[in-house]
């Protein structure tokens, strides 16, 4: 079977896949009238491209445009003025170290509990797990915006509103499902008769795990943390919610009260910090989608 | 708890006799590790989905004297659910968001891409993907900024609109819901389009080209070879954006603010601003409960669809 040419770097999720059954020279009789297809279809998949790209460009024009609107519009001057202007320390700098710590607290707090909770799903087999199991795919799907309102009643009663442990914490929680089920799913893959050597040597449990399995599985680790990661530097309600001081807030509710007070004039500015905003995450999701080689990571794993 | 996990077979070791006799003490110290996990989901999970259903039934409000003692009300705020005319309306506008930008508009916008990318050029095959899963993987909040920007009176549609001599509306408050659907396929797409275009991969050339053998044209081979192909991708990929899409808050809050009025305040918007602006928490609680009974009917839907995966 002859597969073309692996993945280009950014894309590799769809353009890994496609081609199965295309021929170097021979085209497929599946494709009749191959080259009016094949040009009607590049033509469609342009037009598509523009219609995603307009939105974005505007991100990357406008924050560059010194007399940015509203419009996508190639600026007349290039300038660099945007990002100098937001990048102070209580503009810029405070809410996304905040987000940071958040992302990151986050993501250490569920990956440590995930390979935890992983280690004796995968390893024993227990009545435990088909319940657990379920339990933890139904939360998976559980609308969290649906819980937002009881969230706060909650906060409120544990004296936890406006504490970044506490949204981080709940953070961790709500990724907890995915993050586990993924962890299972790549801790199932690492073979199991290594293990049973250092048991005979009478190894423990705990001392096989951090000796065998995570080294062995380091990249799934660090997808899941990666995955969390992202997850949680984008995610807007939540901190937006629990979090009220603007010294603590991340950069997602930072950015909403900055577009809210000056949305509407300094356009500019307001994608200058957009993207500042958004860069780490776009760049560490091609560092995920380049660790787990394509889509598995994050639309794969959900298939289990 | 215990009593469930009594006779535990052992993975590694079954088939043992000795394992045969319930060493419950053995299996509760290979829960222990689990106890971090649980403690979280049953704190931060669990918690709040049980408070919900009691919060529900109480006139908790964000201050006064219902705020530190809030009372049992009994079934009032579903009562008062039922007779706000508001509900409703956000129940319908919940459902019209999730069909027509995630049922019909992902899936059918992802399908369609993932088949076009099959036989288009590899440079256009690489950018247009690319731009695709860009809007996707963009900060929620960063995604409803360029879709405000684009759908906005002065914003780019309408300059386009402008440059073929139509006048166009102010889409944000003329057509608030139109916006934030098309706001919703765009940011989404990618996703089904992965989903898609991994399970197109899967199906087998032999099928495909036999048909067309057969004399199929594309459509027929779509309808009849393809979508029975990849039939369990679909169904899978439409339950997990039907759950993501009911739970968008960010994209309308941002684009519209569920205005104007009410006019596109699906019920996470809705349960926010009873709880937050109106300081009815009861009665956003009560909101929130059925939305996640509703997320609960479909997950579960979604789950027995995947049971053999567990299993």
């Amino acid at each position: 079977m002859a597969r073309t040419t692996p993945a280009p770097a950014l894309a590799p999720e769809v353009a890994a896949v496609p081609p199965a059954r295309r021929r170097r020279d021979a085209p497929s009789v599946a494709a009749p009238g191959p080259r009016a297809a094949r040009a009607l279809s590049n033509v469609v998949l342009v037009v598509v491209g523009l219609c995603f790209l307009l939105p974005l460009g505007w991100i990357v024009l406008a924050s560059l445009d010194a007399s940015a609107t509203l419009t996508v519009r190639f600026p007349d001057e290039l300038t660099l003025a945007n990002f100098t202007a937001v990048m102070t320390p209580e503009q810029t700098w405070v809410p996304l170290a905040n987000a940071f710590v958040l992302s990151a607290g986050t993501g250490l707090i569920t990956v440590v509990a995930s390979v935890l909770a992983a280690y004796p799903l995968s390893r024993y087999r227990m009545r435990f797990n088909k319940p657990f199991l379920y339990a933890v795919l139904f939360g998976t799907c559980l609308p969290i915006t649906a819980m937002m309102v009881p969230v706060y009643s909650l906060f409120v009663r544990l004296s936890l509103l406006d504490s970044l442990a506490g949204t981080t914490f709940f953070m961790a929680a709500t990724s907890l499902p995915m993050a586990i089920w993924m962890t299972k799913n790549f801790m199932d893959s690492v073979p199991i008769s290594l293990e049973e050597a250092a048991w005979t040597d009478g190894a423990s449990a705990m001392t096989t795990l951090r000796t065998i399995v995570l080294p062995l599985m380091r990249p799934g680790i660090a997808v899941v943390f990666i995955f969390v990661f992202i997850q949680a530097w984008g995610n807007f309600f939540v901190p937006f919610v629990l979090l009220l001081t603007p010294e603590k807030q991340p950069a997602a509710v930072s950015i909403f009260a900055f577009f809210g007070q000056y949305g509407s004039v300094a356009y500019g500015q307001l994608a200058a910090y957009s993207m500042l905003y958004a860069l780490p995450a776009v760049g560490l999701y091609v560092l995920v989608s380049r660790l787990s080689g394509g889509s598995f990571a994050l639309a794969g794993a959900v298939k289990g | 708890m215990t009593a469930t996990l009594a006779p535990a077979p052992v993975g590694p070791r079954a088939g043992r006799p000795a394992a045969r006799r319930a060493p419950v003490r053995r299996t509760a110290g290979r829960l222990v590790p689990m106890l971090p996990a649980v403690a979280l989901l049953a704190l931060f999970m669990l918690g709040p989905v049980v408070w919900s259903f009691y919060g529900s039934f109480t006139n908790a409000a964000l201050t006064g004297p219902n705020a530190a003692n809030p009372e049992w009300v009994g079934l009032d705020n579903y009562v008062a659910l039922l007779g706000d005319p508001d509900f409703p309306k956000a129940l319908w506008l919940t459902v019209l968001f999730v069909v027509a930008s995630a049922v019909v508009g992902q899936n059918v916008a992802g399908l369609g891409l993932a088949m076009l990318m099959r036989s288009a050029l590899k440079p256009v095959r690489t950018v247009v993907s690319t731009l695709v899963v860009t809007a996707w993987v963009l900060p929620e909040i960063v995604a409803a900024f360029a879709a405000y920007a684009f759908f906005h009176a002065d914003g780019t549609l309408n300059s386009l609109l402008a440059g073929v001599g139509i006048t166009g509306p102010d889409w944000l408050f003329q057509h608030p819901m139109l916006a934030v659907i098309l706001a919703n396929v765009w940011r989404g797409t990618a996703f089904s389009m992965m989903v898609y275009s991994a399970a197109i991969a899967e199906v087998p050339p032999e099928i495909t080209e036999a048909a067309t053998v057969d004399g199929a044209n594309a459509a027929q081979r779509l309808v009849w070879v393809t979508i029975p192909t990849i039939r369990r991708s679909i169904s899978t990929n439409l339950m997990l954006t039907t759950l993501q899409t009911l739970s968008v808050f960010t994209l309308i809050y941002v684009m519209t603010g569920g205005g104007p009025g009410t006019d596109s305040s699906t019920l996470p918007i809705l349960a926010y601003q009873e709880a937050f602006k109106f300081a009815q928490v009861g009665y956003g609680t009560a909101i929130a409960t059925v939305m996640l009974v509703i997320g609960a009917v479909f997950s579960v839907v979604y789950i027995r669809s995947l049971k053999p995966e567990v299993d």
